[in-house]
């Protein structure tokens, strides 16, 4: 699987975007239910959503539906239309807890055996963004075999705490960095908060080097002029990727030819320095890293 | 005395008329109103009218057949709407007009 540095929130009930899904370059599309639909137009997004997954899906790319929080009346409905689709992932916005997913998770079993076999099954993605999630982030991270990654969400969080939000973002340093711990202990996917300022290219920027910089393994992007700073801020420079591909290279040597230890421009090579190679060259899609070789509940 | 004047409301006072859509790039606006018994009546605006319009009204008439509904007129008005959202939009609208009748 591709690796995912870009993922593009789209409004799940505007046709003209969910077309355009494949072409606006975008590691991933998230098919948005929630904030982005009015309520009146919950049911008919949905639909809509359905339709798009099943005939528009756009090839390549990761497709994820976010759909509404547990404390709605909406998610059960929305559950029902799109596991018929059959996304890759469904985000779970306000997921305070581990019952919060593993409930999730339940629900998206039962309508997958209702529907048949044969399906891929459909994994999830939790979008913290309560002071409770951000507390609950390693047990949440580690609730579900199913759970393969966690994102954070900075507005309602910030709003929550009464923080002001600023573009440098030092606001959310701690649940930033929280959740990235939560997700490498537990062996998850960590993708950060979007860019809230939509014409700020220049904070953008920074933003998202400082996002990669963190050990993010990629970012959330609420406009499609946000994707291409984010996917470069997330792509290793060629530099780094020549020094992996010889590590690699040399490593591969060694094993080869039955060699405890080697060494490459008088650097020990040893398995965390491959293991730093493979995941530069995964963030380079040389070596795809998928969610599931990455997720370490087997 | 003032007059009754004849509204499209049932007597529970719920909209008979459903609708779905919008008039967006891309979209379709689809109003569903009860008409004669035993057929359908279908208006159709479209800026592709001449390319695409019979392709648009074969998809209309095949969401009304799949979801059993007749004795409504369907007016819509698309803005190029792929077949997906056309089915989509039918659906939606079908569904509400059914609940605002039940």
């Amino acid at each position: 699987m591709k690796h995912y540095r870009s993922l593009l929130f789209m409004p799940g009930n505007n046709p003209g975007m969910l077309a355009s899904a494949g072409a606006l370059g975008a590691d991933a599309a998230i098919f948005d239910l929630e904030d982005a639909v009015a309520r009146t137009e919950k049911d008919a997004a949905r639909i809509l959503v359905r339709n798009a997954l099943t005939e528009l899906r756009p090839e390549g790319i990761g497709v994820v539906v976010r759909i509404n929080a547990l404390d709605t009346p909406f998610w059960q409905d929305d559950i029902a239309e799109v596991v018929k689709g059959g996304p890759d992932f469904i985000l779970q916005p306000k997921c305070t807890s581990p019952e919060d997913a593993r409930t999730l998770i339940a629900a998206i079993e039962e309508r997958e055996r209702e529907y048949g076999a044969g399906r891929k099954p459909i994994r999830l993605l939790t979008l913290l963004e309560t002071a409770a999630g951000i507390e609950n982030a390693f047990a949440i991270a580690s609730a579900h075999p199913k759970l393969a990654g966690m994102q954070l969400g900075a507005e309602d969080l910030t709003l929550e705490l009464g923080a002001k939000r600023t573009p440098g973002g030092e606001e959310i340093l701690y649940a930033r960095t929280r959740l990235i711990m939560a997700c490498k202990a537990a062996g998850v996917k960590s993708l950060d908060t979007p860019y809230p300022y939509v014409t700020d290219l220049e904070g953008l920027e920074k933003d998202a080097a400082f996002s990669a910089q963190l050990g993010f393994d990629g970012k959330t992007v609420i406009s499609p002029q946000h994707v291409a700073a984010v996917n470069r801020a997330f792509t290793p420079p060629e530099e780094q990727l020549r020094w992996a591909r010889r590590v690699m290279a040399v490593a591969r040597k060694a094993e080869e030819e039955g060699k405890g230890a080697v060494s490459l421009d008088g650097m020990m090579i040893d398995l965390p320095i491959i293991k730093r190679a493979q995941l530069i060259l995964s963030r380079a899609g040389e070596a795809p890293v998928s969610f599931t070789e990455d997720t370490a509940h087997a | 005395m003032a007059q009754t004047i004849p509204t499209p409301e049932s007597s529970l006072g719920k909209p008979l008329r459903a609708t779905a859509g919008s008039l967006e790039s891309n979209d379709i606006f689809i109003a569903l109103a009860p008409g004669e018994p035993g057929g359908n009546e279908i208006t159709l605006e479209s800026i592709v009218m001449k390319q695409f319009g019979p392709a648009i009204l074969r998809v209309i008439e095949e969401s009304l057949a799949e979801h059993d509904l007749t004795g409504v007129t369907v007016t819509a008005q698309d803005k190029g709407a792929l077949d997906c959202t056309i089915r989509a939009r039918m659906e939606a609208a079908i569904r509400r007009y059914k609940e605002a009748r039940s």
